[in-house]
C-alpha cells in the first residue's frame, strides 16, 4: 500500500488523530504527516503495526498510551514523548523536552539528540515482552530514572559533554540508568547506587546501541566498550523500614 | 508481650462455661490470638487482637467478649493513651506511624451538626409510594445552553454537541479502592453491586483484572501517579476515567503497595513485576501545573476519542474551591473530592489525622466557587470520604454534591469491622488481604447482594427524605442549601457552607 500523506498545517490534534486513525484502519503502514506544528497527543493511544513518519515538531505527549506504532520525528519533541506507552517505538531527530518516556511500560524511544529534566521517570517493566528502552544520543538533565522500576536508560554524551545533573534515580526501585563516563555520588538520588559496569553488561545493552545508531546513521564503534557508569537501586523495597504500625 | 511494653489494646476473654471448644475463633483469627492447646484447652494471646470481631462473629455461643483498654493509664486530657504510646512506638523504632482507615481524631463531624427540612401543611409532602421520584443523576460536563430547532418537517433537532455522561440510577456511587489494597473477592462483590444498582465502581490504581471485564460498563478505571495497569485497553474498557491526584486519608503524599502484597496475580493487573513494592509517587510527573492537568485530561480523552467523561479527584485541601475551578476549565467532567475523613488501607498516622479538611465544608466551597465564575455546568461534583447513611448524603446534595463515593460503608456492609489493620494483609473478612485462604471466605455472590442492599436502602431512604421535604426530584435537592440548618455550628463555618442556624 503507498504510504498515506496527511497535512497537518493548520489542523487541530483531534481531526489530525482522525485521520491517522482513519488511515490505519484502511490497512494503512506507512503514514507521512507533514508541516506538523506543536499538534499534542499524535498517535495517542493508537494500536497497530504502522510507521508515521511525522515532519515538523510535535506538541506533547506524542505517542502517549501507544500500543505498537512506530513514529519517526524529523525534527525536535516537546515533553514527554512516549509517556505511559506500551509498545511501539519512537525515533527523534532532534531534542526532547522534560519527562521523555514518563512511565513508559514497553516499546524503544530514541532520542538522537538531548532531553530536559525528569528522562525516564517511572519506567517500569513487566512480564517477558514488556521492557522499555530509553536511548538518548547526547545528553540528560537532572532527575534521570526517577522512581524506575524497570527497563533500561542509556545516555550516549556523543558531543562527550560530561553529565552535570543531579538527583539520578530517587527512588529508583528496578531497572539500570547508563551513563557514557563517569558520575559522582554526590550526583545520584536517594535509593540510587552505582555498580561496575561490565563486559556482560556491554553485550546486553550493545543491540539496542547498534539499533539506535543505525536509526540516525552513527557509527556505534565508538560506543561499544565499557566506558559507562551504571546506576541501579539500591533496594527494590525503598520504601521498607520507612514505617511501623500503629 | 516484652517487658517494658505498653498495656494491651484489647482483651479477649473466653466464657468457659459457654464454650463448646468448636474451635472456630482458633481457624478464623489470622492475628493469632487463640492457640488450641494439647488438651484440647484454647489459649488466648490478647495483645495480638485487633478488634476484627471475627472470632466473635463466628462464635456459636457469643462466648467471646472483647474489651477495649481494660488497662488504665493515669487519665489525663492532653496525654491520651494514644499519644504516649506513639512517642513510645516511634522513640523505640525512629518510623513512622503506619495506620489503616479513615482520620480516627475526634473533630466535630458538622454533619452531625446539620439538620433537613420537611414540609408541614404548605407544599405537602410527598409520598415515594404514589409518586415518581427522579433520584437518577447524570455525570458530566452540561451545556450552558441549549440550540434545539425546529425543522421543515416539524420534527425537533438539537444543535447543541453534547458530552459524554455517565448515567446512575442513584447518586452513590462506590470509590476506588484497588486490586492490591483489597482482594479480587472484595472487587468483584463491588462490582457485581454496582451492576445490580445501576451505578459505578472505581478500580483505583490496580489495574483492571479480567474477573472484572464483566461489569466494565459499570466500572470507572483510575488513573494515578503510578499508571499501574494503566494501557489503552484499560482505559478502553472503563465506562468513565478518573485521574487521582490525591487521596482524602493522605493529601499531598504517594502510596507504596508493599512488596507482600504484590502477588503473581496482583502484578500481572497492576502489570509490574512480582513482589517489588508499588511505588506511587506523590504528583504526576507529568502534571506540576493546572495547565499539565489539562494536558492529561485532554491526553485521556484524544486516547479514548473523546467518548468518554473524565473525572479528576482531589483531596480537600485548603485551597479546594480554586483548585477545582482549574480543573472545571481543564476539559475535565467531574471533580471528585475526598474530605479529610476518607479511608484508606494505610497512611501515615500523622496525615490521615491531620492533614486536608471536612468533606462538607470542600463541598459547599466548591460549589459557591464554581457557581460564582459561573461554571458550575463544565463539572459534576463528588463528594467522599467519611459517609455514613443516607442523611449523609442527602445533606452532601444538599450542600452542592452530584453525587457521592462510599468506600468504608462498602466495606462494613461485606463484613469490615473497621479495626483498621488493612495494611498488614491479614483481613480476616478476606477484604484487605491476598492470602488465599482468607480471600475465599468472602463469597461475591452474597457480598455483592450486602452491598447492592445498602445502596439500596439508602436510595429508598434518600427518595423518602426528598419526598418529606417536598422534592421530587434530586436535580431539586443538588446545592438547595435552605432545605438544611446548622446546628451548634460557628458563624464562620455557616457562612463557609452559606447554610442558616436553626430557628433562622
Amino acid at each position: 500500500m503507498e504510504p498515506v500523506h496527511i497535512d497537518a498545517k493548520g489542523l487541530h490534534y483531534t481531526p489530525l488523530n482522525q485521520q491517522i486513525r482513519r488511515a490505519v484502519s484502511e490497512g494503512a503502514t506507512e503514514i507521512i504527516v507533514d508541516n506538523v506544528l506543536g499538534q499534542r497527543f499524535i498517535a495517542d493511544g493508537l494500536k497497530g503495526e504502522v510507521t508515521i513518519r511525522i515532519n515538523g515538531v510535535p506538541g506533547g505527549d506524542l505517542g502517549m498510551f501507544m500500543n505498537g506504532p512506530t513514529c519517526i520525528v524529523k525534527g525536535n519533541c516537546d515533553h514527554a514523548p512516549g509517556n505511559t506507552m506500551d509498545s511501539g517505538k519512537i525515533v527523534i531527530h532532534g531534542s526532547a523536552g522534560d519527562a521523555v518516556a514518563h512511565s513508559m511500560r514497553g516499546g524503544k524511544v530514541f532520542v538522537r539528540d538531548d532531553i530536559g529534566y525528569r528522562g525516564g521517570i517511572h519506567m517500569k517493566e513487566y512480564g517477558e515482552d514488556h521492557k522499555p528502552i530509553l536511548v538518548i544520543g547526547d545528553n540528560a538533565c537532572s532527575f534521570l530514572g526517577e522512581y524506575m522500576a524497570g527497563g533500561i536508560i542509556i545516555v550516549l554524551g556523543k558531543s562527550d559533554n560530561t553529565f552535570g545533573g543531579r538527583g539520578v534515580g530517587s527512588g529508583i526501585h528496578g531497572g539500570e540508568i547508563i551513563l557514557r563516563g563517569e558520575l559522582k555520588e554526590r550526583q545520584l538520588g536517594v535509593g540510587a547506587k552505582i555498580t561496575e559496569f561490565t563486559e556482560e553488561d556491554l553485550e546486553k545493552i550493545s543491540p539496542y546501541i547498534e539499533e539506535f545508531c543505525g536509526s540516525f546513521e552513527i557509527d556505534p564503534e565508538k560506543y561499544l566498550d565499557t566506558k559507562y557508569t551504571k546506576i541501579v537501586a539500591s533496594s527494590s523495597r525503598p520504601f521498607a523500614g520507612k514505617y511501623v504500625w500503629e | 508481650m516484652s517487658l517494658g511494653s505498653v498495656p494491651l489494646k484489647y482483651r479477649i476473654q473466653i466464657d468457659r462455661q459457654q464454650c463448646m471448644q468448636c474451635m472456630r475463633c482458633v481457624y478464623n483469627c489470622s492475628y493469632g490470638v487463640f492457640r488450641e492447646e494439647d488438651d484440647g484447652n484454647i489459649l488466648i494471646d490478647s495483645r495480638k487482637c485487633t478488634a476484627c470481631h471475627r472470632c466473635i462473629s463466628m462464635c456459636p455461643r457469643d462466648a467471646i467478649n472483647l474489651s477495649e483498654h481494660p488497662v488504665d493509664y493515669r487519665s489525663h486530657p492532653l496525654w491520651t493513651p494514644q499519644a504516649r504510646e506513639d512517642v513510645i512506638n516511634q522513640s523505640r523504632s525512629g518510623r513512622i506511624v503506619l495506620a489503616g482507615m479513615g482520620n480516627a481524631k475526634d473533630y466535630p463531624i458538622i454533619y452531625d451538626r446539620l439538620v433537613l427540612d420537611a414540609c408541614q401543611v404548605t407544599n405537602p409532602s410527598i409520598d415515594p409510594l404514589r409518586e415518581p421520584m427522579e433520584l437518577r443523576t447524570y455525570l458530566g460536563q452540561k451545556p450552558s445552553k441549549l440550540d434545539i430547532r425546529k425543522q421543515e418537517n416539524g420534527e425537533i433537532k438539537l444543535n447543541t454537541k453534547l458530552s459524554p455522561n455517565l448515567e446512575l440510577q442513584t447518586p452513590i456511587m462506590i470509590g476506588h479502592m484497588s486490586y492490591g489494597a483489597i482482594s479480587l473477592n472484595a472487587q468483584l462483590s463491588l462490582a457485581k453491586a454496582a451492576a445490580k444498582t445501576g451505578t459505578y465502581m472505581g478500580t483505583g490504581e490496580g489495574g483492571l483484572h479480567k474477573d472484572i471485564y464483566p461489569y466494565q460498563d459499570n466500572v470507572i478505571v483510575q488513573v494515578a501517579s503510578g499508571r499501574f495497569g494503566v494501557d489503552i485497553n484499560y482505559l478502553d474498557r472503563g465506562a468513565a476515567i478518573e485521574i487521582k491526584i490525591g487521596q482524602g486519608a493522605k493529601p499531598g503524599i504517594g502510596g507504596h503497595l508493599p512488596g507482600e502484597k504484590v502477588c503473581t496475580d496482583v502484578s500481572c493487573t497492576r502489570m509490574i513485576p512480582a513482589g517489588s513494592d508499588a511505588i506511587s509517587p506523590a504528583p504526576h510527573h507529568d502534571i506540576y501545573s493546572i495547565e499539565d492537568l489539562a494536558q492529561l485530561v485532554r491526553g485521556l480523552k484524544e486516547a479514548t476519542e473523546w467518548k468518554k467523561p473524565v473525572f479528576v479527584k482531589i483531596a480537600a485541601v485548603h485551597n479546594v474551591a480554586a483548585v477545582a475551578a482549574g480543573i472545571a476549565r481543564s476539559s475535565a467532567d467531574a471533580v471528585v473530592i475526598d474530605g479529610f475523613r476518607g479511608g484508606t488501607g494505610a497512611a501515615p498516622k500523622v496525615f490521615r489525622d491531620n492533614v486536608g479538611i471536612p468533606i462538607e465544608a470542600a463541598i459547599a466551597s466548591v460549589d459557591q466557587k464554581l457557581n460564582d465564575q459561573g461554571i458550575r455546568n463544565k463539572v459534576s461534583v463528588i463528594a467522599s470520604g467519611g459517609i455514613r447513611n443516607s442523611a449523609d448524603i442527602a445533606k452532601s446534595i444538599a450542600l452542592g454534591a452530584d453525587a457521592v463515593y462510599i468506600g468504608t460503608a462498602a466495606l462494613i456492609s461485606m463484613g469490615c469491622r473497621v479495626c483498621g489493620n488493612c495494611y498488614r494483609g491479614l483481613c480476616p473478612w478476606g477484604i484487605a488481604t491476598q492470602r488465599e485462604d482468607l480471600v475465599s471466605r468472602l463469597d461475591p455472590e452474597v457480598e455483592s447482594e450486602h452491598v447492592a442492599n445498602l445502596i439500596k436502602s439508602w436510595t429508598l431512604e434518600l427518595s423518602e427524605l426528598m419526598g418529606a421535604a417536598g422534592i421530587n426530584s434530586i436535580e431539586s435537592l443538588r446545592g438547595n442549601r435552605s432545605r438544611l440548618r446548622g446546628y451548634m455550628l460557628d458563624e464562620g463555618t455557616l457562612d463557609v457552607l452559606q447554610v442558616k442556624p436553626v430557628g433562622a
